[in-house]
């Protein structure tokens, strides 16, 4: 009886093993990493969001390559360690190609595995420098611009704009945060002229934030420069405004977008950010965000659009390329020029997107404005 | 032995004072924004700890759970509020029916924790009742953000900023001011429920000899549910008071803020209360002074170095009565 049952398993496992490839050849599956869970989530939800809508238009007009798209969600909480976990779960499960992921320190550690997998991967939301000026990962694109493009334009508005001498820069001691804040600091010393008077590292979720605020003010910065999300960001500013410390605070595209308002509420005002460049006046840009509103009943988070451009992005290469074969992929995606929500985007030579940049926003009376 | 310990005491200890007394004299406001700072820290950390200390004391258990009770009177806080605030009633009667309800749901929690998941284990090892304590912490998070999300959420303080104290506000705020004050009165109300009342003499009867507490009559089981109680309601408490101070919440806030209550409670010798305050109030300042002086990256670091140095000198801790280990 025993034996029975072991042959009975032994057969079962046959037969699973066969089905993956056998549903495979009817769809293209598209794996999609990124935060889904946890504090960052909204940064995930809302790149997911803009893949899902971008695979539900596809299908709509017969897919890629005549064949429909399949999604295949995972989650890696921000952690790459749980990344490289769920990227072999994603590649095992069949995916093809990949959009993700959102967090930088994820997504360096999950395209190890995509790499060798063979597969093109495209971040919506991932702008850590390495990824693509490193040479590391043949593979990768992505449809948001990267950190060094947003910290000369950082640097340059705060020296040229806002005229200040002397700048605090504190990071929560992350990949994304850290890497922009030293990124920062060396475009300060190319630019000249500024002095950076504090240079630090917070823990996240810590109990309180009073002695670094201390610091802060005890250096007089005229500005506090910020790298790193919305929730830390929120309660260091309140407690700056809360401590009568008078500076500038300064972040970049992880304070972007209506959670940091929310969180941060009155102390908010006056907080500059870097962003994406407003692109809410295309026409699909508005398509999309009426059809986010009418699926969602809410409207799109920060990376929506991106992730809608990835999807673009990667149909259009395959459709040039004929087939999903990395090699002819890859080459597809230097020549493509798409129409995607912001605006027409092409790749460079290293898979950095052109012809979608960052502005300088500023919160006013309770919404992100756009000021340069 | 001891030769060495003081020379070690005094080459540590020595450079260290003679750079806090040139630092102190350079800038003594910025001496005391750090150490009001540290203080508050201190402060809540140590209502915390009083919950862990108090049932360690009684049952031997540490209750990783109880981070969990401070998050979640920090939400219900958050819930009265809103909702209250959305009826447009009076900010003052709003605080009180926060800390109220925040009190009172705290301390249903953890009697109830207590009850499920430590009583059935009261005789069992040691170490079934910790893993026990382990999974109610995370089932108690986790349910925190499915029933209600898992994004962090903006808490207006309920603290307002008065009028009177604006010429020391950049020194220290109205509401860390309040954390202070609300916590030496908390301690006090504890300290003499512990001294002078019948329930406070059979907790300390109970934590000297559970058998023999309840050969001469007392119900040892209402003893503990006593003292899980009063750790949640200072808990709680100290829950509303953080969340006013950093404007916000999420169901995770009690995991760190657990954590270091823990280390502040073995600090001071855990089982015992003086000790928890102690412990608190000493990692509180610490990484405050630490942060201020040298660099906020290793502030975690420094704490768990004081926490090492100190058991490595006295294993039960500052103010721990010296046990032998049974093993």
């Amino acid at each position: 009886m025993k034996s029975f049952f072991k042959t009975l398993a032994l057969a079962l496992l046959i037969l699973v093993s066969f089905c993956a490839p056998g549903f495979a050849a009817d769809t293209i599956k598209i794996g999609c990493g990124g935060v889904i869970s946890g504090d960052l989530a909204p940064y995930g939800i809302s790149a997911l969001r803009g893949a899902e809508l971008a695979i539900e238009d596809l299908n709509a007009k017969g897919g890629i390559l005549g064949k429909k798209i399949e999604l295949l969600v995972g989650d890696d909480v921000c952690k790459p360690e749980v990344a490289v976990n769920m990227a072999t779960k994603l590649v095992s499960d069949g995916a093809q190609m990949i959009v993700g992921h959102v967090c930088s320190g994820a997504t360096i550690a999950a395209n190890k595995i995509y790499k060798d997998a063979g597969l093109i991967v495209i971040s919506s939301a991932s702008t850590n420098d390495d990824l693509t000026l490193k040479g590391e990962h043949p593979n990768f694109f992505r449809t948001i611009s990267y950190d060094g493009a947003q910290a000369d334009l950082m640097t340059s508005f705060v020296k040229n704009n806002l005229k200040v001498k002397t700048v605090a820069m504190i990071h929560d001691k992350g990949d994304y945060g850290k890497g922009q804040m030293e990124l920062a600091r060396q475009y300060f010393e190319k630019l000249g002229g500024i002095e950076v008077v504090l240079f630090e590292g917070i823990t996240t979720g810590a109990v309180d934030y009073s002695a670094i605020v201390q610091k802060i003010k005890r250096t007089k910065a005229e500005l506090t420069m910020f790298g790193g999300y919305h929730s830390d960001a929120s309660k260091v500013v309140g407690l700056l405004k809360k401590k009568r410390v008078k500076t500038i605070f300064f972040g970049a595209d992880g304070i972007i977008g209506d959670n940091f308002v929310n969180l941060a509420g009155k102390y908010s005002d006056g907080v500059y950010a870097t962003g994406p460049n407003d692109t809410s006046s295309n026409p699909l840009y508005q398509e999309i965000s009426a059809k986010h509103q009418k699926k969602y009943g809410e409207d799109p988070g920060t990376f929506t659009h991106n992730g809608y451009a990835c999807v673009q992005a990667l149909a259009a290469a395959a459709e040039k390329a004929g087939s999903l074969d990395y090699d002819k992929m890859r080459a597809a995606m230097f020549e493509i020029k798409i129409d995607s929500p912001l605006g027409p985007i092409g790749f460079d030579k290293n898979g950095d997107v052109i012809g979608a940049g960052f502005s300088v926003y500023q919160v006013q009376n309770g919404k992100y404005t756009q000021v340069n | 032995m001891r030769l060495f310990n003081i020379i070690l005491g005094v080459a540590v200890v020595g450079p260290l004072g003679f750079f806090g007394i040139k630092e102190i004299i350079a800038d003594p406001v910025y001496f005391l924004e750090l150490f009001l700072g540290g203080l508050t820290r201190g402060s809540i950390y140590a209502l915390i700890a009083l919950g862990y200390t108090m049932v360690y004391g009684i049952i031997q258990l540490i209750n990783f759970a109880h981070g969990e009770i401070y998050m979640i009177g920090a939400m219900t806080a958050l819930i009265v509020a809103s909702v209250l605030g959305l009826w447009g009633w009076n900010s003052a009667v709003i605080v009180i029916l926060a800390i109220v309800f925040a009190i009172v749901y705290s301390c249903a929690y953890g009697f109830t924790v207590e009850k499920i998941a430590y009583k059935p284990l009261r005789t069992a090892p040691r170490l079934s009742a910790l893993i026990s304590a382990i999974g109610m912490s995370l089932f108690l998070q986790n349910y925190v953000m499915l029933a209600q999300t898992p994004e962090f959420m903006p808490f207006e303080s309920l603290i307002p900023d008065f009028q009177f104290w604006e010429p020391f506000a950049h020194i220290i705020t109205a509401v860390e001011m309040t954390i202070i004050v609300t916590t030496v009165i908390t301690m006090i109300l504890l300290g003499m429920l512990i001294k002078f009342t019948k329930i406070g003499k059979a907790m300390r009867a109970t934590a000297q000899d559970k058998i023999m507490a309840s050969l001469v009559g007392i119900n040892v089981n209402r003893v503990i549910s006593t003292t899980f109680v009063v750790g949640s309601a200072t808990a709680a408490i100290g829950g509303v008071l953080i969340a006013c101070h950093v404007g916000q919440v999420n169901f995770f806030i009690g995991f760190l803020a657990g954590l270091k209550a823990f280390i502040a409670a073995v600090l001071g010798g855990i089982g015992s209360i003086p000790g928890a305050v102690l412990g608190s109030l000493v990692l509180g300042i610490s990484e405050s002074m630490f942060t201020g002086y040298f660099w906020s990256e290793y502030e975690d670091v420094f704490a768990f170095t004081i926490l090492v140095i100190i058991l490595i000198f006295r294993p039960s801790g500052i103010l721990g009565k010296d046990e032998i280990s049974k093993v």
